[in-house]
């Protein structure tokens, strides 16, 4: 009898500990949003998207940096679908199984979690060192280097969750690998493929450490990728850093567009997933 | 009806294309399309380890192994050494992985076993929301909200109570500004807590229904089955998803670049600052004047990849031997 009330009892222990565990990030979750939107919204206004940084104390908005974490995001993200999209598919579909293929599978995912600034670092050896000058164009490679290998990672397990009897049936018709390939294969995994651009994207658009010496930062509105760019992150982390607390407040509405923006695409990610799932 | 054999033929027939009409160039040209693509990546890895090799290489040539165990970091004089940063790096990460670890783990098991079914959806939903927070985010978050806070409701009252010489004050000594090392571990450890959990639970997951039907069989409460059958079931993948996290706290940037104090000397407590390699290399690098500084914060990164290297690939093998 007391030893089944000590097992009772620790378990009633056990499961309350998990239960606080679960409260613990829910918690984590709800502080930050709830700091995120109190002081970002405070400093939200129309002259965000209209007014370009600011020296300190005086009037000014995000736009140069907005645009300029959207162009190379876009120019990075084109990238790491293409390359990303066939490196998967020959992994799933031509060479997965050959010893190169393993080889290649793991070192995409050490490349994966590979730490940001080292490819930052890395960029800025191969594209800033030899051309003298920070550029919008080294901004999104570095960028399209952190999603190429989500993007390779997805596609090949989107790839490989397509019944081989699609395969079968397309190669059967008499098409070759590649139509096949194209036609029925990249068709029905579309919503999956989609949903890892997805999810790439989310990851690059909040990156701070490969813009840092590879994008650099610039005060006015820049369109051309070959100069330095201003993006979101990286206004936040000199604006954050700085003693002006204007500059602080346009650190955090930058915080808050970038981190709506982040959870907005994944969530959406996250939902045609689930979608394509119940079908 | 006409009798004429070849007018009753229908047209189709006559005009059907033999199975291969022409030689197909295209399907080799995507092999090898796609191959280069594979490849790229591997190229890719290649020339991040050569970049980092041939940028660290006059600093580590120059200061030899005197460059991993000498603290003195002075652009001034010229003289770096990565012991402090290496040491800043591991023990921030060591200590986020101790908070994150438990927490990590009760969540995973909360999900998967004791979640009711309508709950577990969105809740997971929510966990992975926090991963998705981009870095520079937690580091705001600290910065003006957390270390504020803990300088004011944890450090100082702590600090008070420590009697001068005693073990707490040791262990507290420190500017009471909540920019130190044990800041920087608990928002570390906030942001790997939802990757560790992610992948505790497809592990606890991937445990055939039937072993822990078999315990609760035998009478086992719920907290028995856990730590007797499902954690020693999955030992070895457990510690691949340890030593993932490890990975990821090692290598973060901002958010601890935000509140670690960025001082190069070793820490002396628990709240004195510190400084990590990447966070170094991500305050510098951009402001960095000489070459020998440049140099140096390279060779930081090298140092920074192997031993991340090392931690994922660890990892990433004994994830894959638990996969059956």
């Amino acid at each position: 009898m007391n030893r089944t009330f000590r097992r009772k009892a620790a378990n009633i222990v056990f499961v309350s500990l998990c239960v606080l565990a679960t409260l613990i990030a829910l918690a984590a979750l709800g502080l930050i949003l709830w700091s995120l939107f109190r002081q970002g919204l405070g400093a939200m206004n129309l002259d965000i998207f209209t007014m370009d940084t600011p020296a300190p104390d005086s009037e000014g908005g995000l736009r140069n940096a907005i645009y300029g974490s959207i162009l190379m995001c876009a120019v990075g993200m084109i990238i790491a679908l293409v390359v990303g999209i066939l490196a998967g598919t020959w992994l799933a579909e031509i060479g997965g199984d050959t010893p190169y293929g393993h080889a290649v599978r793991f070192l995409n995912d050490v490349l994966l979690s590979a730490p940001s600034i080292l490819i930052g670092l890395f960029v800025y050896e191969l594209l800033v060192k030899p051309f003298h000058g920070f550029s919008g164009w080294a901004g999104a490679i570095s960028l399209s280097i952190l999603a190429t290998p989500i993007v390779t990672r997805t596609t090949e397990d989107i790839l490989n969750l397509q019944p081989n009897a699609l395969r079968e049936a397309g190669m059967a018709l008499g098409s070759s690998q590649f139509t096949m390939i194209r036609k029925i294969i990249w068709k029905a995994a579309g919503a999956g493929l989609l949903t890892g651009g997805l999810l790439g994207f989310a990851r690059i658009s909040g990156e701070t450490a490969p813009l840092l010496f590879t994008a650099l930062n610039n005060q006015f509105f820049e369109g051309n990728l070959a100069h330095p760019m201003s993006s979101l992150p990286v206004v936040m982390f000199n604006m954050a850093l700085s003693p002006y607390s204007d500059w602080n407040r346009l650190a955090w509405a930058a915080a808050l567009l970038v981190a709506v923006a982040v959870l907005i695409v994944n969530i959406v990610g996250r939902w045609l997933a689930r979608e394509k799932q119940q079908h | 009806m006409t009798s004429d054999p070849s007018a009753s033929e229908p047209p189709a027939l006559k005009a059907a294309a033999p199975l291969r009409p022409r030689l197909d160039v295209t399907d080799p040209i995507f092999r090898w399309v796609s191959f280069g693509a594979a490849t790229l990546l591997l190229v890719v890895l290649a020339g991040i380890i050569g970049s980092l090799v041939v940028g660290g290489w006059p600093a580590l040539s120059k200061f030899g192994i005197g460059f991993f165990i000498d603290s003195s970091w002075n652009p001034v004089t010229e003289r770096y050494g990565a012991a402090g940063p290496i040491i800043g790096t591991v023990i921030s990460s060591a200590l986020a992985l101790v908070f994150a670890l438990p927490v990590a783990i009760g969540i995973a098991v909360y999900l998967t076993q004791f979640c009711p079914r309508a709950l577990a959806q969105p809740l997971s939903t929510a966990v992975e929301l926090l991963a998705g927070i981009p870095s520079i985010v937690y580091g705001m978050w600290g910065l003006f909200v957390f270390a504020p806070f803990f300088a004011n409701h944890v450090q100082l009252p702590l600090m008070m109570a420590a009697k001068p010489g005693s073990l707490l004050d040791k262990l507290t000594a420190g500017v009471p500004n909540g920019a130190n090392v044990f800041t920087a571990s608990i928002i570390l450890a906030i942001m790997i807590l939802p990757y560790m959990a992610a992948v505790f639970r497809e592990l606890f997951r991937s445990i055939p229904p039937q072993v822990r039907e078999a315990a609760f069989g035998l009478g086992a409460t719920p907290f028995e089955v856990v730590t007797s059958v499902i954690i020693p079931y999955v030992q070895k993948g457990m510690i691949g998803v340890i030593m993932l996290g490890l990975g990821r706290a090692l290598g973060e940037t901002m958010a601890v670049t935000f509140i670690i104090g960025n001082s190069h000397r070793f820490p002396k407590s628990l709240f004195d600052s510190s400084a990590t390699l990447a966070s170094t290399i991500a305050n510098e690098f951009a402001e960095a004047t000489t070459d020998m500084h440049t140099s140096a914060l390279v060779a930081l990164g090298l140092v920074l990849f192997l031993i991340t290297f090392a931690v994922l690939a660890a990892a990433r093998a004994l994830l894959s031997s638990q996969r059956y």
